[in-house]
């Protein structure tokens, strides 16, 4: 065989035995340094020792141990030769007469519950949004700084920057390596939480650039999200997530047409839906419920959206939508997290339950919120009933101002398009 | 990008009906799936009886035609299947490199096809006929 091909073959594999290791051997070896930053950076070390050795030795048989223990190697190597061992005698006091040295042995077990740990802090709420979701695609993806970079579009030293500005954050915070207990869970989780949905929303209607979703992004948010489900197993809201992503997620394939363009919910293709997908949200949805029910508690916003989701992935065709049962679920969307966007959602559910009078009078209801100025779909939203009210002339003034606050050309193209159909005298000039 | 790992067990071709697993093989896999799970990279699995209790429906002049298992002539058959969803074929090998598998068995990998990958005519015929589906929906709001 061609040495090179063997070459880029131990390469792609190298790649990939990180992309399942990595987080597991940051995990433990964070637990015994009791530092999230020098456990990278030691896990980082560790791969490049692979990419030296196995393209000519190939993968070993356990490639995870190997790498562990040449990271536990460079850690011993670390805390005997380096000066911050002398930081270190400060901080652990009597131990530093013998020198602080991490257990080694005791660490193999438990892995899930490293794991978790490690989620924990890379979320932890000391930091920024922005950084948080940067740290975990680094420690818990195993994915490189260039790759986070060009996920959310910003240049690579910037998120450089951010993931050393983070790891310096948790040491000054001295935020502990462990899973929060008792009060502190439930918001410690919603940051959790809040990160990996980001991550996915990134992918799924990216904010900027040419690209409408990065569906890899979205792959990440989802692995990361399975995983905590499995590690925090009685979590509902932890189950909710996952079920309102894999939902989300099943029409990734039906969301654009041949040249890119946005395919709306209502026209969309649903036998291109992924169906196993659409399964298994409708599992961990039911799941979640089961939890909550155990606890005497009701749905979580993640669950309750994954279950409005639900109603759509149920129906075969639009036309078969439980549109009432929509309106329920967004009643207790709107009680668990009280947002006008929430609002004006619910005013679409109610229109297609009980018709647009309704749905009208609750758009006016909101019209004057502060956080929906400047927000298209209120107008877009509001022209929509009045058309189907028969208010065409009131329908195209809305449809027009919609079209006046959104920069995206294809909803502007739209927007006008319906405008104009409501006034077939005339022709909009474009 | 998602991936088949099909497995291919020695002599399942000849084996009787119901033959089953051992025991021990089945924990094995239990705890082969779990550390699927906790990655996060498995969509779905299953494990299939043997050929002998299957049938073949094979086309020939635009007829079926339909064969009792076993068949003599196979010479490897399919035991069970994974559903992985993973960044590369190299993560995709990578686990299956970690099956708990008896000797002489085989795992393939195969890599779905997503729609993504139909040239443009394939994409419009995968698509459906829009008009028959227009046709449904309008019998769907007149029930």
């Amino acid at each position: 065989m061609d040495p090179s091909a063997t070459h880029s073959v131990a390469n792609g594999a190298i790649e990939a035995v990180w992309r399942i290791e990595s987080a597991k051997i940051v995990a433990g070896l964070a637990r015994m340094t009791r530092d999230v930053g020098l456990a990278e950076e030691l896990a980082q070390e560790a791969l490049l020792a692979a990419l030296e050795k196995w393209p000519g030795s190939g993968v070993p048989d356990n490639p995870g141990a190997w790498l562990m223990a040449a990271a536990k190697n460079r850690a011993l190597d670390h805390f005997r030769h380096n000066k911050l061992i002398e930081a270190k005698h400060e901080e652990i006091g009597r131990e530093a007469e013998e020198g602080f040295m991490p257990d080694f042995d005791a660490f193999e077990n438990d892995i899930g519950d490293d794991l978790l740990r490690l989620i924990f802090t890379a979320c932890h709420p000391v930091l920024s949004t922005e950084a948080r979701a940067a740290l975990t695609l680094k420690l818990l993806c195993g994915l490189t700084t260039d790759e986070i970079a060009r996920a959310f579009l910003v240049r690579e030293p910037t998120v450089a920057q951010r993931i050393v500005r983070a790891k310096r954050t948790l040491a000054e915070a001295r935020v502990p390596f462990e899973v929060p207990r008792g009060d502190e869970l439930a918001a410690r989780l919603a940051s959790v939480l809040e990160v990996i949905y980001l991550v996915f929303n990134e992918g799924y209607s990216a904010t900027a650039g040419d690209d409408w979703m990065r569906p890899a992004l979205c792959e990440d948010a989802l692995r990361l999200g399975r995983i905590l489900a499995e590690l925090a197993p009685n979590e509902p809201e932890a189950h909710g997530l996952v079920a309102l992503m894999e939902i989300q997620v099943s029409r990734l394939r039906a969301r654009t047409g041949p040249s890119g363009e946005p395919i709306l919910l209502m026209d969309q293709d649903r036998t291109r839906w992924d169906h196993l997908l659409v399964r298994r949200g409708l599992a961990a949805l039911a799941r979640a419920e089961v939890l909550e029910r155990k606890a005497g508690g009701s749905l979580g916003p993640y669950a309750l959206q994954a279950a409005i989701a639900a109603c759509h992935a149920r129906a075969r065709m639009y036309s078969e939508t439980d549109w009432r049962r929509i309106v329920a679920l967004y009643d207790a969307l709107a009680q668990v997290v009280p947002s006008p966007v929430v609002d004006l959602n619910r005013a679409v559910a109610v229109t297609m339950a009980y018709g647009p009078e309704e749905g009208l009078a609750l758009v006016d209801a909101i019209a004057a919120e502060p956080a929906l100025r400047g927000y298209h779909l209120l107008p877009s939203v509001r022209g929509d009933f009045l058309e189907k009210l028969g208010r065409l002339d009131e329908a195209r003034g809305e449809f027009e101002r919609a079209a006046s606050l959104t920069r995206n050309a294809r909803e502007i193209r739209l927007l006008l398009d319906r405008a104009a159909a409501l006034h077939p005298g005339l022709r909009v000039v474009k | 990008m998602r991936f088949m790992m099909i497995v291919i067990p020695k002599g399942y071709e000849k084996a009787k009906p119901g033959a089953m697993p051992d025991a021990k093989l089945v924990a094995e896999m239990a705890k082969y799936n779990e550390s699927l799970h906790k990655a996060g990279v498995m969509l779905s699995g299953e494990g299939l009886h043997p050929p002998s209790m299957g049938a073949r429906v094979s086309f020939s002049g635009g007829k079926p035609k339909v064969t009792d298992g076993p068949f003599t002539e196979a010479k490897e058959v399919i035991g069970g299947f994974w559903i992985l969803q993973v960044q590369s074929k190299a993560e995709a090998i990578e686990w299956a490199k970690r099956c708990p598998m008896p000797d002489g068995d085989t795992v393939e990998i195969r890599q779905l096809q997503e729609f993504e990958d139909f040239p443009a005519d394939v994409q419009k015929a995968a698509a459906g006929e829009p008009a028959l589906r227009e046709q449904l929906e309008k019998k769907a709001r007149k029930r």
